[in-house]
């Protein structure tokens, strides 16, 4: 025999040792989350600083505003009972970009949601807070009309303040019916006029107006009537702007509302 | 196997809360497996995958009595087996060089054989080499030798898992183990060591 030739023994020692390779740390996480028992997140920089961002097959679930991860996959677990784990760096490049264009009103396709824990009401407020447009607000009882409950106004505020994806879902474009800004889920009145501020909505123009008890801008050439920051209204000259504190005192004077931003 | 035993009652009760705890505790043997059945890292983390993503399937699946009755093991192997061969058919799986372009010996995935005085003795230029030679077995006898040797499944379990005469499971880790000797001897003889 071949003095070089290992033993019988040896090779079976040899093969036995190569069970002790570690897996991958990638291995668990992605089990995980292709079987839906984990979801991803990607932390994002935004004008309120950095929030979280969650997702699972179905859509996103949540964007939560924490200092730190920790803190956010602890109240992520305690709130939505599945583990939230980062995201791989390929699928957050991927994602990002349309995430960062959303959140600066540049993205119009919608990004997949998932509220399905929601009920049919408050997926029907938030559906309609994703009309209003960049830049423009409405108040809360003009979510509730929208969607055919006048009368739920304070169930609407209750949706809006509970929204699960704040910032994605521009809930902070819904104010008080008298002009003033409101409650904002993710972090209060402050944070909610620093982002329509960034956004152009000119929230101290807004709060001026509720002082004034001006809710509707009308154009004295066409005889419309809309929400100050409807772009129709943006376009009437100074001159020839009217301004009305009730949608009863408006259509008095002889004014009907407008189709786009429909006060009325 | 006390653990295995609580892990199959827990996915009884609970399949979405054990999970986890089930892959936990099977992951480093089921990638073991196909690494040294596939020979390349990326392969074996996506036949484990598939492997794990399969069982959740069934299991999300099953009644718990089914559940509570299934071994657990085999049944991990067996799938893990299937996902295998049905990327050898497609020819999906990427052919493992012996050694990368540049010529230097393909490079082992992380593992803690260091921290095994046992293991540690052993070269790991030797257990490079058992990998690659493993690696270049043809699929029956590589299959059985995995089993056998690597995993330490009895003949009576592989001849199960299988489907073969356990005289023919014997007779492939045989063979297997003798070209992989001679394999072995081989490639000393020719670079002269």
């Amino acid at each position: 025999m071949n003095r070089d030739q290992p033993s019988p023994r040896a090779i079976v020692q040899t093969l036995h040792n190569l069970r002790t390779v570690l897996p991958p740390a990638t291995l668990l996480p992605s089990v995980m989350r292709l079987t839906g028992l984990a979801d991803s997140y990607i932390p994002l920089e935004t004008p309120v600083g950095t929030v979280f961002v969650a997702w699972n097959v179905r859509g996103i679930t949540a964007v939560m505003r924490r200092d730190d991860v920790g803190n956010f996959t602890a109240d992520y677990l305690r709130q939505f009972q599945r583990q939230a784990i980062a995201a791989d760096a390929t699928t957050a490049n991927a994602l990002r970009p349309a995430l960062e264009a959303t959140v600066r009103g540049e993205r119009k396709a919608p990004l997949p949601f998932d509220l399905h824990k929601l009920t049919e009401f408050e997926q029907a407020v938030l559906r309609k807070a994703l009309e209003i447009p960049r830049g423009q607000v409405r108040p809360y009882g003009w979510i509730a009309r929208e969607i055919g409950r006048p009368g739920a106004v304070r169930a609407v505020g209750s949706a809006l303040k509970h929204n699960p994806i704040p910032l994605l879902i521009p809930c902070h474009r819904v104010v008080l019916s008298d002009g003033q800004l409101g409650q904002y889920a993710m972090g209060g009145t402050n944070i909610k006029r620093a982002l329509l501020e960034v956004e152009g909505a000119e929230p101290e123009t807004l709060e001026t107006l509720a002082q004034q008890h001006v809710q509707f801008y009308g154009s004295d050439t066409t005889n419309v009537f809309c929400f100050p920051t409807c772009r129709h209204a943006r376009r009437v000259t100074l001159q020839h702007r009217v301004t009305f504190g009730s949608v009863r005192e408006a259509v008095a004077s002889g004014y009907r509302p407008c189709k786009v931003c429909r006060p009325a | 196997m006390v653990l295995e035993e609580e892990l199959v009652l827990a996915l009884a009760a609970n399949p979405g809360q054990a999970f986890e705890a089930m892959v936990l505790h099977w992951q480093q043997r089921v990638y073991a497996f196909a690494l040294r059945l596939t020979g390349s890292p990326q392969d074996a983390e996506e036949i484990a995958q598939d492997t794990f993503v399969r069982a959740w399937r069934a299991l999300s699946q099953w009644p718990p009595e089914r559940i509570r009755a299934m071994r657990m093991r085999a049944w991990l192997y067996q799938i893990a087996l299937n996902v295998f061969r049905n990327r050898v058919a497609r020819r999906s799986l990427t052919v493992i060089p012996l050694e990368s372009p540049d010529g230097r010996p393909v490079i082992e995935p992380a593992d803690d054989w260091r921290e095994r005085p046992e293991v540690a003795a052993e070269s790991a230029e030797l257990r490079q080499r058992m990998a690659a030679t493993l690696v270049a077995l043809p699929a029956h006898m590589r299959v059985a030798v995995v089993l056998r040797h690597v995993e330490g499944f009895t003949y009576r379990e592989i001849a199960e898992l299988l489907e073969q005469p356990e005289g023919t499971v014997k007779a492939h880790v045989h063979r297997g183990t003798r070209q992989l000797r001679q394999a072995l001897q081989h490639e000393r003889v020719e670079v002269g060591v």
